[in-house]
Parts: structure tokens; sequence; C-alpha cells
């Protein structure tokens, strides 16, 4: 087949299977599941060499909605099986699609060491602090004291921070976003283009099990005073009159909200964003309120494929009966004589 | 690389010397002493020398044991004939002990009347104390019934290495060489290809590699002089009557490395091999770490778990995706193999078996992994299971496992062991491009494509890879349509996926080649059956049987799921079936159970291999049973 086809435009549809859409009516899947589609179709991307691997939760469900390849897995092990399939075949377009439990509970391990390793595949990691599929149970990422069939009295054990996590693991791009946000596509293009394990948050709303669990930074009335909208090199200004911004606490290695024009503030005094800095990335990711959202951290290094790539520099492929006859008989040999 | 070539074969000073048809030699020390390194080189030269040999090492559990202790003797047994050689031999006629410790540990194994070589001078009160001695073994009769050399090796070794000028701790680390000289001496060996190769070794330290050499020399000039003082023989062991051809010594780790990566070759994929570590397997990973300049990927994942799926996400993505463990790293990859049954998706997963359960014991060999192997997984699950028999099978059952799951678009589990892995014997050498290849075509056309829609003859789904154009679908583990590949909860389609999974069986069930008798005759009183690494003695202690007149058969399976269309047929032509095996009675179960007939065990659970002897006893005692 040599015939080359002109590139069509595409259109979010483009991207979409034949499958009903079967999450719950007004799941924040939804919206991710438009975005993700807007986004590919954007940067016209072709479906025959994009891959989306997922784990197991109502999340993964995510790659039969989708008309590229994809391949739904078993719980926890996405980033696993997507590192074989990245390794294998470098030309690939890798995504996962994962949650909170699949990622960071029966998960946490795989995620850590994808993310070490630098493998280069976008994560969307649909954070809605709780298991939905199971039908309630409190998550890894569940705020002490939520309700749930496993906890009746209320969670007692901490949760863990996404974003955090990532940077801990060593991550070279950390981003947020919110389920039904239009700079949600913005964040999915940072993350495609990055090469190397670009880890994305998206605060997902789980309408049946955990509704308006980020209300608090969500809901219109208050989203412009508790988002922070991050960009590499503006200033950390917030706050529906744009006079909240970030510093630097005098004297403590901590950040601090302050508001322009009052006590002597002025605009100089607020923290310009660096997305090469780790340590601004990490101060941003645990920063409660605001919450920070956009592109935290990002600072390319090489990935795995990559140095695999450039190690078997050289190696043509597959290799020939001969350089195998030669394998078999390197070292000591004898021949009986017939 | 050296290459001899036997065409008048023959030993130099062969007259005078006593024949033997074959010997067993076990070298024992401290795990610090070299042994294995000694073992392997005398393994080695005896093999180009064209005797038949098997080989075992021992070590310790340990990886650094306190020196001079019992749990710190590592030991390596070589059996070499001029007749075939089936194992590595059950009782030694010569043991080579290096410190208190090992005679301690290994002097009950020897052949009563058994030559042992004793260095002295370890013999301190220190070392007898570390070994658990009360009194010296070299004077309370301990060894009254064994032929003793009693040598002081470590100031012999001393004074030989002394003009080289190195410090006595390098000196007294070519102990080894020197008694790997005498023993040299004893069977005739040449040294010139160790004194090579001890160049080589040292290339770096010339110095070092010239004082194992001297060790060597004197020990093999210690020999020849006591030779002539009448105080020792030497013996020869002729060559084996081995089919012509190319040969090389290898292991059983080796040969399943590159029965990999010439079944990759073979079927046209780039290798992706998926590993952590664990013993006794780590061998593998090793292996094939070393190959990537013949395109072999390896991957050593975070887990057993990631391994196992790292290894599926490059066959989804058009590898061969393969992994490897022992059992429990084999429990902790179930789930993600059931995974690769439902997507249809190849994939080899090797065993290398040890003793269990839990931890267990990590060096010691057994085969108690077959049912987890068979149905040690979530759901219905079928899987193809192969068998390694020896060393130099790992190579064929690796290609085979290839050949299986690429055509059938199924998971295969080769199943080897802590024994096979580490043992070495010989092996003739194929040509590559001689060998059947089995090319996989992957699914390009999109024309009426469907994921799941079968090749009507072997069942296999069409193997579509990312990045074609037109084919792209969804793979998961729910439950799929028949045809489409969509998610699908209908009953009589589970019904039939279920029913078509397990059917793939029975197509490679008539794609493998019917089970044959290895030894004896076809039908009688007693067939005794067996897998894996116990064909050694089972077909040493039959053959010898049969020799002396007993009508017994020895019947071997090389593949355990699915089982020889014609294996029920052929196991109910014996009045008995005899099954020894390292577990607890796992193949006897699934004879009975499949072909109702009346096999009966024979277990043996200690982490050692099966001694010819044990086997031949419960042969000889079936047979009495039955002529009663
Ligand atoms: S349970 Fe929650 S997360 Fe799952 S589909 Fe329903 S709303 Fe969405």
């Amino acid at each position: 087949m040599n015939v080359v086809s002109p590139i069509k435009p595409r259109t979010a549809k483009d991207y979409a299977s034949n499958q009903e859409v079967r999450w719950c009516p007004g799941c924040g899947d939804y919206a991710i599941l438009k975005a993700v589609q807007k986004t590919l179709a954007d940067l016209a991307a072709d479906p025959a060499r994009t891959v989306f691997v997922s784990g197991i939760g109502c999340s993964s469900r995510f790659p039969y909605y989708m008309a590229t390849y994809g391949f739904h897995t078993i719980h926890g092990r996405a980033p696993a099986i997507a590192t074989g399939v990245k390794l294998a075949n470098p030309d690939l377009d890798v995504w996962i699609v994962t949650g909170d439990g699949d990622a960071l509970s029966i998960g946490g391990n795989h995620l850590l060491h994808l993310l070490r390793r630098n493998v280069d595949v976008q994560l969307l990691l649909f954070n809605n602090e709780i298991y939905g599929l199971t039908k309630g149970q409190y998550s890894p990422t569940s705020r002490p004291g939520t309700r749930s069939p496993s906890s009746p009295g209320g969670s007692l054990d901490q949760p863990v921070s996404p974003a955090s996590f990532a940077l801990g693991a060593g991550a070279r791009f950390v981003a947020r976003a919110i389920d039904t946000q239009k700079q949600l596509v913005d964040v999915l293009k940072a993350a495609y283009d990055h090469r190397g394990a670009s880890f994305v948050e998206i605060f997902q709303n789980c309408i049946v099990y955990n509704d308006e669990v980020f209300a608090s930074f969500t809901e219109k009335n208050v989203a412009a005073d508790a988002q922070l909208h991050v960009e590499h090199g503006k200033p950390l200004i917030f706050g529906a009159d744009r006079r909240s911004g970030v510093r630097l606490s005098p004297g403590r290695l901590e950040l601090e909200t302050v508001r322009i024009g009052e006590d002597g503030i002025t605009e100089a005094d607020i923290l310009v964003h660096d997305a090469t800095s780790r340590p601004l990335a990490t101060m941003l990711a645990a920063l409660n309120m605001p919450v920070a959202l956009g592109v935290l951290y990002c600072n390319p290094g090489e990935p795995l494929d990559a140095a695999l790539q450039r190690a078997s520099e050289g190696i043509t492929e597959p290799a020939a009966a001969a350089e195998l006859n030669a394998l078999l008989r390197g070292g000591d040999t004898w021949t009986v004589a017939s | 690389m050296t290459t001899i070539t036997l065409t008048s074969p023959g030993q130099h000073d062969a007259a005078a010397r006593e024949l033997l048809d074959s010997v067993v030699v076990r070298f024992a020390g401290d795990s610090g002493d070299g042994i294995q390194l000694t073992g392997n080189r005398f393994a080695s030269v005896t093999a180009l020398a064209g005797n038949d040999l098997a080989t075992f090492p021992d070590f310790p559990a340990e990886i650094r044991a306190p020196v001079g202790t019992t749990y710190g003797v590592s030991a390596f047994q070589i059996n070499f004939g001029a007749r075939a050689i089936k194992t590595s031999g059950d009782a030694p006629d010569v043991l080579v002990a290096l410190n208190p410790a090992a005679l301690k540990v290994e002097l009950s194994r020897l052949k009563p009347g058994g030559i042992v070589i004793i260095d002295t001078g370890t013999f301190t009160e220190r070392n007898l104390n570390k070994a658990g001695y009360t009194t010296n073994p070299l004077t309370d009769g301990a060894l009254a019934g064994y032929r003793t050399i009693e040598v002081d090796v470590s100031k012999l070794t001393l004074e030989a290495v002394r003009p080289l000028g190195v410090s006595k701790h390098t000196a007294l680390r070519c102990k080894n060489f020197w008694t790997l000289g005498l023993v040299y001496w004893m069977f005739g060996r040449d040294r010139g290809v160790t004194a090579e190769w001890l160049k080589k070794k040292f290339a770096d330290e010339p110095q070092v590699g010239q004082a194992n050499i001297a060790a060597l020399d004197a020990g093999h000039a210690f020999g020849e002089t006591a030779e002539i003082n009448g105080d020792l023989t030497g013996y020869s062991v002729g060559p084996a009557a081995l089919a012509p051809g190319l040969y090389r010594t290898i292991t059983g780790g080796e040969a399943l490395a590159w029965g990999l990566v010439v079944g990759a070759h073979l079927a046209g994929l780039k290798l992706f091999f998926a590993s952590y570590p664990i013993t006794p397997a780590s061998p593998l990973l090793h292996a094939l770490a070393k190959l990537r300049p013949l395109g072999v990927a390896t991957f050593q994942a975070e887990d057993e778990i990631a391994a196992v799926c790292a290894a599926i996400g490059a066959s989804y993505a058009g590898s061969l995706g393969v992994t490897s463990s022992s059992g429990p790293g084999i429990a902790l990859k179930g789930e993600a193999m059931g995974l690769a049954v439902a997507a249809e998706l190849p994939l080899v997963v090797v065993n290398t078996q040890r003793a269990g359960p839990s931890t267990g014991m990590p060096t010691k060999t057994e085969q108690s992994d077959l049912m987890q192997a068979l149905y040690g997984r979530h759901g219905e699950s079928p899987v193809a299971v192969l068998a390694a028999r020896a060393p130099f099978d790992c190579f064929d059952t690796a290609i085979e496992a290839v050949r299986i799951a690429t055509k059938f678009m199924i998971p295969v589990i080769i199943l080897s062991d802590g024994y096979i892995a580490n043992a070495a014997q010989p092996w003739r050498i194929p040509a590559v491009e001689k060998m059947t290849p089995f090319p996989v075509r992957f699914r390009t056309d999109p024309e009426n494509f469907e994921p799941y829609a079968r090749d009507p003859q072997t069942l296999a789904r069409p193997w579509a890879v990312p990045g074609t154009p037109g084919l792209e679908h969804r793979l998961g583990g729910l439950e799929k349509d028949s045809l489409t590949g969509a998610i699908s909860y209908d009953p009589a389609n589970h019904q039939r996926m279920t029913d078509t999974r397990a059917a793939k069986l029975d197509r490679i069930a008539e794609d493998i080649p019917p089970q044959t008798v290895e030894a004896g005759p076809d039908s009688g009183p007693l067939a005794v059956v067996g897998w894996g690494s116990t064909y050694g003695p089972i077909n040493r202690a039959v053959t010898s049987l049969i020799e002396r007149g007993y009508n017994v058969a020895h019947i071997h399976l090389h593949h355990l799921c699915p089982l020889p269309r014609n294996l029920g047929e052929l196991l109910r032509r014996y009045d008995h079936v005899l099954v020894p095996e390292m577990n607890k009675g796992q193949l006897v179960t699934l004879l009975r159970a499949n072909y109702l007939v009346p096999a009966e065990g024979l277990n043996k659970i200690s982490g050692q291999p099966f001694k010819i002897g044990e086997i031949e006893a419960a042969v000889l005692a079936r047979l009495e049973q039955t002529a009663k």
C-alpha cells in the first residue's frame, strides 16, 4: 500500500467510537471525553498511531469510547502495560487513563516507576476521591472523615495528593485541570507536547457517590477566588478582582496568599511562575487555597524509549541467522566427526 | 574460543591408566574457594575431551556465608563418561574437600571406597570447630572405608606461586586451580585450554593469571610425582559416542535464552523480555540482557506484575512478549495472565521452579508448580504448558513455546526448574538457517476486519497491532463479543467464548506430535511416566533395568497442556503406571483424573533431584509386587 491519503481536517467526532457511552448521566467523565476528543482533533492526531490504555474503574472505560486503538486492562496495571507498548513501538502515541484508586492504591507502585523512568506517555488521572465502580467506598485521595459504605463512621486515613506524589516520584511534567473547564484542552495539549511522562490530575466530579466534593473551588461563585491558573513566566495572580497573588513568605520556605494594594504589597512582590522549578511546583501542588491549576511543572528530560533507542544505535534488526549462529557458537566448541 | 576436532579419540597416556566407563566427581569447599569456577573449567575441558557429561552446581543459599561454616559450603558435581550421561550422578566416586566444613557436609555422599582429596592445610582447630567437628576426622577414623589423598594444598599452592610475588591472600585464592591441576592429572586432562582461559580472564591482572597457571601446573606435577611413587592411580575415560556434529556445553538458562531469541527470529518478531530478579530464574534475564546487539529488548520491571504486564503490552504492540520468574513470582503474575488469555495475545511465561511454598528453598529444585501452571489462575483460563527435560532441551522447548503462542494467539508457560537452569550438558549446535521458520502474519487488511474473527483451523484471532491504519479496535479483560470484540454480557456469548478458549487447546493437541515411548516396550507390565528434569534419572534407571532383562518402559511428557492425543490410549496398554515427581503427586493426579488409569506416584521433595538408584528401587519393588 503506497497510496498516501491526504490528511483530512478532523473533528472531535472523528475520535469517538460507535460504542454507547455508559457513565452515569452528569458524570464528569463525559466532559473529559469531549475534551480529549477535541484535543486530538485540534492536534490532528493519527488514530492509527494513538493508543489508549486503561486500568479498572469508571474512568478506565474510556478507551472503548475512542476511535483509536484501546486496551482496557486490569486494576492498577495500565502504566506497566503502557510501558511495554511504548518500548515495543516508540512510534505510538500512548495515553493512560486511570483514577485515584487505580493509580494510587492498587497501582501506586507502577505509577511511581512510570514517572521516574520518564516513559513517554500522557497519564490522565481522574481524581474523584471515591471508588465509583465498586459503589462508593472511600479512596486513597478521600479526605479524612469521608463517610462511605466501608467507612460508615468516616474514614480515618490521611489522603495522598496525586500531584505531590507525581513530583516526588520524579515526574517531569505535572499539570492539573478541572473536568468541565475549557482549560483542560490546553493542559492536554501541553501534556501531549511534552516528551516523557506527562502527569495530569483532573478533578472529576462523581455525581453519584461524591457529588460536589470539589465544590469549594469549582462552584461558579467561588471559582475565581479559589483557583490559581498558573502560566509559565506569568505572575501567580488570581481572584475575581485579579488583586490576589501568591508570594514566598518572608523568612519561610512557604507560599502565602496576599492582596495587592494592601499592607504595602505590589505586583512586584508576587511570584512569577517558573514551570521548570521543582521546588515551586512542589509548593504549588501543596497549596490548599487557592488550588493551583494548569502546568505546575514542565522540565523535559530524556524519555526511557529514547534512551533505549540511543543504547541500541547501530543495531540492525532483526538479527540475521548468521549472527544467531555466531551467538550459539561463541565460547568453547568441539566437533565430533562421523 | 577453542575448537577441537576429535578424529582419533584417545588420551595421551591412556595405556598406563585404569579405564573407566563413567565417573562422578564432586568439588566442595567454602563459597569463597571458587568451586563453581573450578567445576565449570573441569566440565569444559571434559567436554572438549569428547566425554558426555552432566553437571550440577549446588550453591549455598547465603551470598556470603561466614567463611568455614557448613552452610557456606559450595559444591559442583559432574558425571562424565564414555557412555551416554543422563544425570549428574548419584554418589560421587571422587570428592574434593577444600576445608573441614566441606568434608563434614559432603563425605556421606561419597561412594563407599571412593576417593577423597583433602586440603589438610585447612584442618586447623579453629576450622574444625567452625565445621562442628569435635574430633579431627583425619585421625579419628571417620575416613575409614575411603581412599584418601591428604595434601596440604594451601601450603603447596603458596610455594608454587611464591616466585610470582603475589600477596598471600591472592596466592591462597589459587588453591582451587592447584586442586584442579591434580584432578586433571587424575583423568589425563590437557591443561592448555585452561591456561589460555586464565590468561584471558585475568588479562587486566596478568600476574594473578600466571599465579593460577602456576598453581594448576603444580597440582598436575604433584599427581605425576605421586604416580611415579606409586601412591596414586590415574584414570582414563574415553570419549562418548555422540552423534556427529559441532558441540558445546550449555546450561538450561542459556539454552532457554537462546531458544527464545531463535524462536523470535523464526517467528519474525522482536523479542521483548520483561522480568524481575528472583532466584533461580534470574540467569535468564542476565543471559538476554547481554543480547541487545541482536535486537533483544530486556526490561527489568519494578515487580513481577509489572514484568508480565509490560510483556503483554509489548505483545499487544507486535513484539514477542516474554516474562520469567519462579513460583512465587508466577503467583503474582496470575491475574495478568488471565488478561492475556482474554485478550488472546501471544505470551511466553517461564517458570524456573524452586522448592516452596512461600520463600521455601530458593536455591533448591522442585517440580511443585505443575498444578499452578495448569490451573493457578482465576476463571476458566486455559494456557498451553510445556516442560523442559534437561538443559539441552530448553532450547527446543523455548522455540516450541514461541511457535504455539504465535500460531494460536495464546499464553504458553514453560516449566523449567532450578536444577535444569544451572546444570550443564553437551549440546549439538543447530544451524539456525536450517530450522523451519514460522513467520507471523499481522493483520493489515481493514476489509471485513473483526478483532475476534478466527482462523477456522487454529481458532486464533487476528493479531492487529496498533499503528496499522484502519484496524483501530478496543481490547480488554471484559468478556467480548465473539466476533466484534465489543463488551458482551450475553450468556450464550460467554458460553461460546469460554468453549472457544478451551477448544484452542484441542487444536494445539492436533498440532503437536503424538506421545512416544522413550525406552522399553509400548505395552507391558509397567510404564514409568515423568515430566521435566526427572528425565535423566528415570531414563538411566529404566534403560539399565531393561539391559538387565526387566520389562519396563519410560514415557516422558514434553507437552503437559494439552496432553498428547494418544496418551490415554498409550497408558492403558500398561498394567501399571509409576510417576516419579519432585512434588506430592501432581502429574499422577492429572493422569488419573484424565484417563482413569491406576497410576501411582513416587514422590520426593527434598530439594535434591532423584537418584537413579531411588527410581530403580521403586521400579523393582513395583515389578516384584506385580509378579506376586
Ligand atoms: S459512579 Fe461516579 S465516576 Fe462512576 S460513572 Fe457514575 S458518576 Fe461517574
